[in-house]
């Protein structure tokens, strides 16, 4: 039978293109990491196998500090705004359509479409007279920035989870003599675990991530890992940085394989 | 209404309860949408559900007797009139505070629990201890006979197994009334052929009345202490399979019920008269005179000698082999097509001719006269 579907695997040249493509992805981390055990001082110029930048790394004070203010601030943001998604996942899909109801998904977006720079300015001013007003100095604000630009993260997968949910499930729940309460603690809320578990997991590591939000709203000795590091490259660069964004990454990508191996054994 | 002797299966054979009423539908209607555009799914229905019995709503899809259902339930609240439980008005109780289990077309089982969690989801949100709820739940299984099965998953079974569990969730609490929307509708032949078995056998062993919706005209002859038929939001006719097949009161119910033939005619003293001038004797002559529809099973047809007295003169038009029974299909004299079923000889074979003169007789007691 004669193949009938658009092949782009067909087209001349796509193997090429495809690695060139899977070059420009993984080179640069490779990379990254690879200078990470050089035994030199140069980020450039591979002088040896050496664990020395980790241990200077994890000798520092300042990494130190900024990882532990990095993970607090994630953790804190990610529950505050997988909370608040949750909420509005089910109050925008447990009922029938509403007039309204795109306006209403654009408002919880706002942070995906509001330019990440306008929002740091924004949030600095307001911050700036709250501040100046309560005295206040905390990691607070830092949390609450953090929380309103994750809230869209984590409502995505949640939302999607509650769409893609069986109604019907809910429906029996009650008439087996579940009340509203116990229909949402035994039925919806296990259902629904995995997008939860998504959401809140997206948000921890667009948190961590985050630089230019963080950069305009920290007060003085309140950098995150990523701001410590921007600063340390306006001075000599080392290995370390590369030693630094290799921690980084491997924690991701535990995070993200723990929530891959999570999800499926629950499905 | 006639006391045929089908009545008497009724009541699981407690005779003080024979007439006691479990559910009652008093004057419901459900209209969805609003104003100009409403739909009335249910049109002004009432209906009494006895204790005990196997009560089936028929009707093809739109008719509203999973509207019904629902209202039963408690998932949707009437527009006006009344839901009864036990002469209880329960038409605005939520659905968990009713004595009501339902069995889904979908089955509705929950996928992040066990079989056996599925079948104790009721008792435990009633606050029974955990002893009860897990020992409930072993006897249900047993009940359905899946009790090798309670610790898998949802996922890890079958349709029919499926089934089989959602039945003993819905009953696992005692409901004194159990729903069935429809739950064989996804299962093949042969497995619907033992399901319908497994439900009267559960029917009889637990006592509940069941209230089972089926568009199958099948399924609710073989299963159904009483069937109410229901189409355009109405219910057409409530009577025992027998009175709904061999008495239907009009010609849906008729044309729905099991296959038909319909003759126009003319009542008058001396019987129907067919436009072709000839006149059928009817069992139960209606009170009424002046043009009137005709209906009569094609089984209760006889093929005679084209010049036998008293047979009305047909031409065969076609003929069907269709194994037990041979459909002929036959023409009378004013145009009017019947549609005779006769049992197959050995053979197979008929000595039939297309275009052929025939004779039809008519079985005694028949011929029915039916509404429009």
């Amino acid at each position: 039978m004669a193949e009938t579907r658009f092949q782009p695997a067909r087209i001349p040249g796509f193997a090429a293109i495809a690695m060139l493509a899977f070059v420009a992805l993984y080179l640069p981390i490779f990379t990254l990491v690879a200078y990470a055990f050089n035994g030199g001082t140069s980020i450039a110029v591979w002088e040896g196998l050496s664990l020395h930048w980790f241990s200077k790394a994890w000798a520092n004070e300042a990494v130190k500090s900024a990882t532990l203010r990095s993970l607090v601030i994630a953790a804190s943001a990610a529950a505050v705004a997988t909370t608040a998604a949750t909420l509005a996942a089910l109050g925008t899909t447990r009922r029938a359509g509403f007039k309204g109801q795109t306006f209403i998904y654009v408002m919880i977006n706002q942070p995906l479409m509001v330019p990440e720079i306008v929002t740091a300015v924004a949030l600095l001013i307001l911050f700036g007279m709250v501040k100046s007003w309560t005295g206040y100095q905390g990691l607070g604000y830092l949390i609450l920035a953090h929380a309103a630009f994750c809230i869209p993260f984590a409502y995505l997968p949640i939302r999607a989870r509650l769409e893609g949910m069986d109604l019907s499930l809910e429906t029996a729940a009650a008439d087996l003599y579940a009340s509203p309460w116990q229909t949402f603690r035994h039925v919806t809320l296990p259902l629904l675990a995995p997008g939860i578990l998504a959401g809140a997991m997206l948000a921890f590591v667009i948190s961590l991530d985050d630089v230019v939000i963080t950069e305009f709203v920290k007060s003085g000795g309140q950098d995150t890992l990523p701001t410590y590091m921007l600063g340390q490259m306006r001075r000599a660069i080392t290995p370390e940085v590369n030693a630094i964004s290799t921690g980084l990454l491997g924690l991701t990508v535990i995070l993200l394989t723990a929530f891959f191996l999570l999800t499926r054994k629950r499905n | 209404m006639i006391k045929s002797s089908d009545e008497k299966r009724n009541g699981t054979g407690d005779g003080t309860r024979v007439n006691e009423i479990a559910i009652e539908a008093r004057n419901t209607i459900k209209a969805f949408g609003q104003g100009g555009v409403a739909v009335r799914a249910l049109d002004d229905v009432s209906v009494e559900i006895r204790k005990g019995e196997f009560f089936t709503l028929l009707g093809p899809s739109g008719c509203g007797k999973t509207t019904l259902l629902r209202l039963i339930a408690g998932f949707e609240t009437p527009t006006s009139g009344q839901i009864l439980l036990h002469g209880t008005d329960i038409t605005h109780l939520p659905p968990n505070k009713r004595p009501v289990n339902t069995v889904f077309q979908s089955y509705a089982l929950f996928p992040h629990l066990t079989v056996a969690e599925n079948v104790g989801f009721a008792l435990k949100m009633q606050g029974r201890p955990r002893a009860e709820v897990a020992q409930t739940a072993r006897e249900m299984l047993e009940l359905v006979r899946l009790g090798h099965l309670a610790d898998r998953r949802i996922t890890q079974m079958s349709g029919g197994q499926q089934q089989r569990v959602a039945l003993a969730r819905a009953l696992a609490a005692r409901p004194q009334v159990l729903l069935l929307d429809e739950p064989l509708s996804a299962l093949d032949l042969k497995l619907r052929q033992e399901m319908q078995v497994e439900l009267k056998r559960l029917q009889h062993e637990t006592g509940i009345t069941f209230v089972f919706v089926t568009h199958d005209q099948e399924e609710a002859l073989t299963m159904s202490d009483r069937i109410g038929v229901m189409s355009a939001g109405k219910i057409q006719q409530i009577g025992s399979p027998r009175e709904i097949y061999t008495r239907p009161v009009n010609r849906f119910v008729a044309s729905f019920i099991g296959e038909t033939n319909f003759l126009p005619a003319t009542l008058g003293p001396e019987g129907a008269r067919l436009s072709g001038g000839e006149v059928i004797e009817l069992a139960t002559p209606g009170p009424r005179h002046g043009p009137v529809t005709l209906t009569v099973r094609p089984e209760q047809l006889r093929l005679t000698p084209p010049d036998e007295p008293g047979a009305l003169p047909a031409t065969v038009t076609d003929w069907v082999y269709l194994g037990t029974d041979t459909h002929v299909h036959l023409q009378l004299r004013d145009g009017t097509a019947l549609v005779a079923r006769l049992q197959s000889n050995p053979s197979g074979e008929t000595d039939l001719t297309r275009g052929g003169a025939m004779g039809v007789r008519f079985a005694p007691g028949a011929v029915q006269v039916v509404e429009d």
